[in-house]
């Protein structure tokens, strides 16, 4: 016991490095078995129940199926995803943090596009929130969502109107949304997914220069020693190759949001940076 | 002296592979892309400062109309905005907890003055009911926001990597990789800032 603490002592001693890799190799294991997970103070959020989530009970199966199709006729014409949501109690928060939380949540809106909006009333708060998208944000300034807030919706829900409060939103925000037919397809056309990256096709090209050329090489190679030319260089195989240099391991593909939602639809994986505005009544 | 690396190399490059992989895995490249992520965290609390900056003259013409006597606001929020423009960052901001603090100190110096106003124009209906102050006022309202969250999600960036660096495997990495990897300076919420302007739309 003691003659192995002193050899591993002085192993130490002898070549630090070698012994600092055999504790990374130790620690190998240990590292993929030991997961450490973050503890939120987060509010409960509602499930993401499909585009509308009246969690409040306030809206009736038809004005809901109705407000539903509007937002998907949105989504059909812009691809961007509005969705709206009624809470029972804001928990205590103030409906920009719990709306930044949910919006974070639930996602909504195309990953890379960030084109997700978010209406959310917390009746028994009396308060209202438009979320807003980061890609979004230009389209739907805070001074817009704060005009739509004012004008559209509290005077409704003053007179607890709600269901023709959020009918009124909803279309105000689809308004904005498509003003401008250009904009709205320049944006559709506009996101920065891989599959419509104009320089994907270039890397590709850049690729299969690479390949050809090595096989080329190889090739040549080949020849010189066998016709055993003198003056050829005689190397022993190719070059190595290393493939992956710009990829980066494990990327997260689209559509993760939402999970299990009832009407088969969720949010796409868009961010959200704290844009909108929030009204209160 | 031809046929060893022939039978070796394949070898090694299939161990290249499989050290890269797994090594990946087990975090070699976790301190680099916490870095990277507290690095954008940071740059979207600087864009969001920026836009408030930038929304301050504006918002000062809209109020030229204040009386005499409340002029001193006006002064007081475009002088708290010259010094946070005026601020020189250093290149190792980051890390430096002492530069942080005064960028800190000076942006809690301009929300405490925009604070003030807002709360002035309050006396002011014509001014406060105007479509551009309107508009001014959801944007600032909006741009706070922005601050909030941007500052949140620093916080959170440089925690984790603060954590990476000073915890069990990450320690080792440093040690052995990123020498040079240095604890983030973070913010410390004072209780004014606390209470940052919070625009209220309840009572149009």
């Amino acid at each position: 016991m003691a003659g192995a603490l002193t050899a591993t002592r002085s192993s130490i001693s002898r070549s630090g490095q070698r012994a600092l890799l055999r504790l990374l190799l130790a620690s190998w294991s240990i590292a993929l078995a030991a997961f450490s997970v973050p503890v939120h103070a987060d509010p409960v959020y509602p499930e993401l129940a499909g585009r509308v989530t009246d969690d409040a009970g306030l809206l009736t199966q038809a004005e809901k199926a109705d407000i539903e199709k509007d937002l998907a006729s949105l989504e059909a014409t812009s691809t961007d995803q509005l969705a709206v949501v009624t809470v029972k109690s804001l928990q205590g928060y103030s409906i920009e943090d719990y709306g930044i939380g949910l919006a974070r949540k639930w996602r909504i809106g195309q990953k890379g596009k960030d084109n997700g909006i978010l209406l959310i009333v917390a009746p028994n708060d009396h308060k209202v929130r438009i979320e807003v998208g980061r890609r979004l944000e230009p389209f739907m300034t805070d001074t817009m969502a704060a005009l739509i807030i004012q004008n559209a919706i509290l005077p409704k829900f003053r007179r607890g109107d709600y269901a023709d409060g959020i009918k009124d939103g909803v279309r105000d925000i689809k308004a904005v949304l498509l003003g401008d037919a250009d904009e709205v397809k320049q944006r559709a056309a506009g996101a920065r997914s891989p599959e419509n990256d104009p320089t994907a096709m270039i890397h590709l090209v850049i690729f299969f220069l690479i390949v050809a050329f090595i096989i080329w090489v190889n090739y040549r190679n080949a020849q010189a020693m066998r016709s055993g030319v003198p003056g050829a260089r005689r190397r022993p195989g190719g070059i190595v190759f290393i493939p992956g240099g710009s990829g980066g391991w494990g990327g997260s593909g689209g559509w993760s949001g939402g999970g299990d939602s009832g009407g088969g639809w969720s949010g796409g994986g868009g961010d959200f940076g704290g844009g909108g505005a929030s009204g209160s009544w | 002296m031809i046929a060893r690396p022939l039978i070796v190399r394949p070898i090694a490059f299939l161990a290249v592979i499989v050290a890269a992989l797994s090594m990946a895995g087990c975090g070699i490249n976790t301190i680099p892309s916490y870095e990277q992520q507290a690095k954008a965290a940071w740059s979207e609390v600087l864009n969001q400062y920026k836009r408030r900056s930038d929304l301050i003259p504006n918002l000062v013409e809209t109020v030229k109309g204040f009386a005499d006597q409340e002029k001193s606001v006006l002064t007081e929020v475009t002088k708290a905005r010259e010094q946070t423009t005026n601020i020189q960052l250093p290149p190792d901001i980051l890390t430096n907890p002492d530069a942080m603090k005064k960028f800190q100190d000076a942006q809690a110096t301009l929300s405490g003055a925009l604070g003030r106003l807002m709360a002035v124009v309050e006396r002011y209906p014509d001014i406060k009911s105007g479509q551009n102050f309107l508009a001014l006022q959801s944007e600032l309202a909006g741009t706070e926001n922005r601050i909030a969250i941007a500052r949140r999600d620093y916080i959170k960036a440089v925690q984790a990597y603060n954590t990476e660096i000073t915890t069990f495997p990450g320690r080792l990495w440093k040690m052995a990789l990123y020498p040079q990897a240095k604890e983030m300076a973070t913010f410390d919420i004072t209780p004014e800032e606390q209470k940052v302007p919070k625009v209220d739309f309840s009572k149009p």
